[in-house]
């Protein structure tokens, strides 16, 4: 093999490499994107039954309960428009709290319950999760233009 | 009174960084020795200005000083005095200023260290480094002083955030700034080259300590934060992939690429305009870092509409600057002649692929931090990249980068034999896969990463090895080994020794919420954990319900750990502080949930085996030490002394 035919057949072989690794990039990108809805959303059926997203709102006042395991807990996250019960076995994170901002990622179940694997609740006092801020924004949103 | 005299001595700093800036890069332009000669005492004294602006604010938060607005909603009455100082740099001006200074501290070092470097270098070095520090200083002046004052002064502060109260926090954001701002030094270099045309194998020669140097404290940084998440944040985990990591991560990414780049460039004056390119990109990286960070941009992109100015400065500024040094680069750029031909199998082309795969990771991990960021401002939805995406970008970009780092450094420059490589490698190559493939097989469950993980860091360990004995078996011997050598031998075992820590821990740890009432048991990976309880503990600025849990092994008793739950005293902010036991091989790590019944007798509990977690800490302080030896190799002080006349004679002409 010559080495100009050599030096090409590094090229292509570089080439063939990074267009691997683009693929793979996007790919993984494709398949790990996770979209926000509002519990608005969920309700008008917007959001996917077969891959996991995140909501986001406050948790309703009076909504947590303990299942006897001490470790299961259901809450209701809210807009302020409509709801979504969600279950999540766990250790909540510090800033949950009643009537405060909060984040879930999880999937729907067969029963309609929002299985949540993961929440969020940023650590500052008075600091909303974006996303749940979003939420209530479109809710309030929604709300106005449905009064005039 | 001292609050304003901070607040002078910033301008004084701004004013003199303007002359630090303006005159020496006229001088060289023009070839004038006096206006050039105005750049080392400039750099100087804006240091001494910055470092009084900064004893000030320290010295108002020590005295508490509450009338100083970023006292106030950082600062408390009751915090621990070494907090009150480290929240200097807790808040959004206090942090700038210290980027201001440690950018100071570096400009001043290359002032006196660059003795042996012809004036108008220095001068355009300065003269950059300068015109960066105007930029920051000018937007802490305008957008956000750290000095301005509240009227009426509030009794008392509103504390510092908890999660900032440890001692990783106290060091964590000096030495990630020191590694930051350090490719600043590295980026004025390159700029400098591209401005005077004068780009050649001295000149790589020059900046290269100062790059590993900035390149070891970036990996300090990074490794302090991720040291300081596992402790504090009470999730047991050390890199979550959040956009700050990623911040850091990215001009770390692209550091690691361009002192291997640098390398090639000062032995073989090959890629030039790469090195170049890279050095652009990474102190790039850096000010996209501190703006993705310090602008409120990731908590929400509308936090810019809410503070408008600061968004826009900065933007405007990292436009400026990236922008700006682009099309320099594209204008002087194809007239570097690249020197130094080399075949497709040789050291020069394998750090390149070596490049090239970094830079793969780092487009993936730039991908998945700004594309959030991105659809969210155009108003296209909120959605969100997690760890899933990263961890099944970078690990497969991981297998090509760890493989070529065992042959790189084995391979010879300009051009290497695949037959002699095969035989010198294929025992090393053959132990690796057989580690990769028996060692999961005597722990817990086989999985399919962790061959790959054992497999990777058995073989950068023998390459290191190999290294070792090739240069031994050539009649070298340990103490004639050069620094650079040694540094670069350390810095690559670090890899293998953190590669396995994260195989082992990432693959191998297990961790579980159980519910516990007093007297309760609980098995983790054959360690015993009894819960006696918790008491009222108070803090110097908190209160807590602090844990007792037993942990034994084989019915022996071992230690007694004392995981808490804070409520602090200023903000109401609860807070859990884990309680760990570390050890070389596994951490034992406990957090407290929250109380389940209402006497808190009952609590959930989180209890870790963390098997290797410190393997990982470990090998990035073998990758800072030996960044460390490397930049303090003789031939950068010999070229010192060497140069030494020739730089005098040209300071008398």
């Amino acid at each position: 093999m010559k080495s100009r035919h050599k030096k090409l057949l590094v090229i292509l072989l570089g080439l063939s490499g990074l267009g691997i690794a683009v693929a793979l990039i996007l790919n993984a990108f494709q398949s790990n994107l996770v979209f926000f809805y509002s519990p608005t959303e969920v309700a008008a059926g917007k959001a996917p039954s077969d891959r996991a997203f995140r909501i986001g709102g406050l948790v309703e006042d009076g909504s947590v309960k303990r299942d006897p395991d001490g470790l299961t807990v259901r809450f209701v996250v809210t807009d302020t428009a409509k709801s979504m019960p969600v279950v999540y076995k766990g250790i909540l994170p510090d800033l949950f709290k009643e009537g405060k901002g909060v984040v879930a990622e999880g999937k729907i179940g067969a029963d309609g319950l929002f299985n949540s694997t993961q929440v969020l609740a940023k650590h500052d006092e008075n600091y909303m999760p974006p996303e749940a801020a979003h939420a209530l924004e479109q809710a309030a949103k929604a709300q106005q233009t449905l009064a005039q | 009174m001292i609050p304003e005299l901070g607040h002078f001595a910033l301008i004084v700093a701004l004013l003199l960084a303007l002359t630090q800036a303006i005159l020496p890069l006229i001088g060289a332009q023009r070839g004038n020795l006096t206006l050039m000669a105005v750049a080392r005492p400039a750099a100087q004294g804006q240091f001494v200005f910055t470092v009084i602006a900064f004893i000030c604010l320290a010295y108002s938060f020590l005295v508490n000083d509450f009338s100083v607005e970023n006292v106030a909603s950082n600062s408390f009455s009751q915090l621990p005095e070494v907090y009150r100082f480290t929240a200097t740099w807790g808040s959004h001006e206090g942090s700038l200023l210290l980027w201001v200074v440690i950018l100071a501290f570096w400009t001043t070092a290359v002032s006196v260290f660059s003795r042996h470097l012809p004036e108008d270098m220095v001068a355009r070095v300065l003269g950059v480094m300068g015109l960066i520090s105007v930029g920051f200083l000018a937007f802490l002046l305008t957008t956000s002083n750290p000095f301005d004052r509240l009227l009426p002064a509030p009794m008392d502060g509103r504390d510092m955030n908890p999660l900032l109260q440890d001692w990783g926090m106290i060091i964590h954001p000096p030495m990630l700034y020191m590694g930051y701002v350090g490719f600043a030094v590295a980026f004025a270099f390159a700029i400098a080259a591209l401005l005077s045309g004068r780009l050649d194998a001295a000149w790589a020669r020059w900046s290269r300590p100062w790059t590993t140097v900035a390149w070891a404290f970036l990996t300090l940084g990074i490794a302090l934060g991720s040291w300081w998440a596992y402790r504090e944040l009470g999730w047991g985990g050390w890199w979550f992939w959040d956009p700050t990591e990623n911040a850091s991560f990215m001009p770390w990414i692209a550091g690691t690429a361009l002192i291997h780049s640098l390398a090639v460039t000062e032995k073989r004056g090959a890629f030039k305009a790469w090195t170049v390119l890279l050095a652009l990109t990474a102190f790039s990286l850096s000010l996209l870092g501190t703006f993705l960070v310090r602008s409120g941009v990731l908590s929400s992109v509308h936090a810019f509409a809410t503070d408008p100015a600061r968004g826009a400065f900065i933007l405007g500024f990292l436009v400026l600057v990236i922008g700006g040094s682009l099309v320099l680069y594209a204008w002087r750029a194809p007239k570097m002649l690249s020197g130094g031909g080399f075949t497709w199998f040789s050291r020069e082309a394998l750090l390149l692929g070596n490049n090239v795969v970094l830079l793969a990771a780092l487009g993936a991990v730039l991908l998945g931090t700004l594309y959030p960021l991105l659809i969210d401002a155009l108003g296209m939805g909120k959605i969100s990249v997690g760890p899933p995406y990263f961890n099944a970008v970078f690990v497969p970009l991981m297998a090509p980068a760890l493989f070529l780092m065992g042959i790189g450094p084995l391979a010879r420059w300009k051009e290497a034999s695949l037959p002699d490589m095969v035989s010198r490698l294929k025992w090393a190559l053959a132990i690796s896969v057989a580690t990769g493939i028996l060692l999961p097989l005597t722990l817990d469950g086989f999985k399919p990463w962790a061959v790959f993980g054992f497999a990777m860091a058995m073989w950068i360990l023998l390459t290191v090895l190999i290294g070792f004995r090739e240069r031994l078996k050539n009649g070298a011997r340990l103490s004639s080994l050069t620094r650079s050598f040694w540094g670069m031998q350390l810095a690559h075992l670090g890899m293998a020794v953190g590669v396995a820590g994260i195989t082992v821990v990432a693959n191998y740890q297990v961790e579980r919420d159980v519910r516990m009432n007093i007297g309760d048991h609980t098995e983790l990976a054959g360690y015993t954990f009894t819960f006696r309880g918790t008491t009222e503990h108070q803090g110097p600025n908190y209160r807590a319900a602090r844990g007792t849990v037993e942990v034994s092994k084989n019915g022996k008793k071992l230690y007694e750990l004392h995981p808490e739950k804070r409520i602090y005293n200023a903000s109401g902010m609860p807070m859990t502080e884990a309680s760990i036991q570390p050890a070389l091989f596994d951490d034992i790590y406990v957090a407290l949930g929250e109380p389940l019944d209402e006497e808190a007798k009952t609590w959930a509990v989180r209890v870790f085996h963390k098997p290797f977690i410190n393997w990982l800490w470990l090998g990035a302080l073998f990758m800072v030490i030996g960044g460390f030896l490397a930049a303090s190799d003789r031939r950068y002080r010999i070229a010192v002394k060497a140069a030494a006349p020739a730089g005098a004679a040209a300071q008398g002409a």
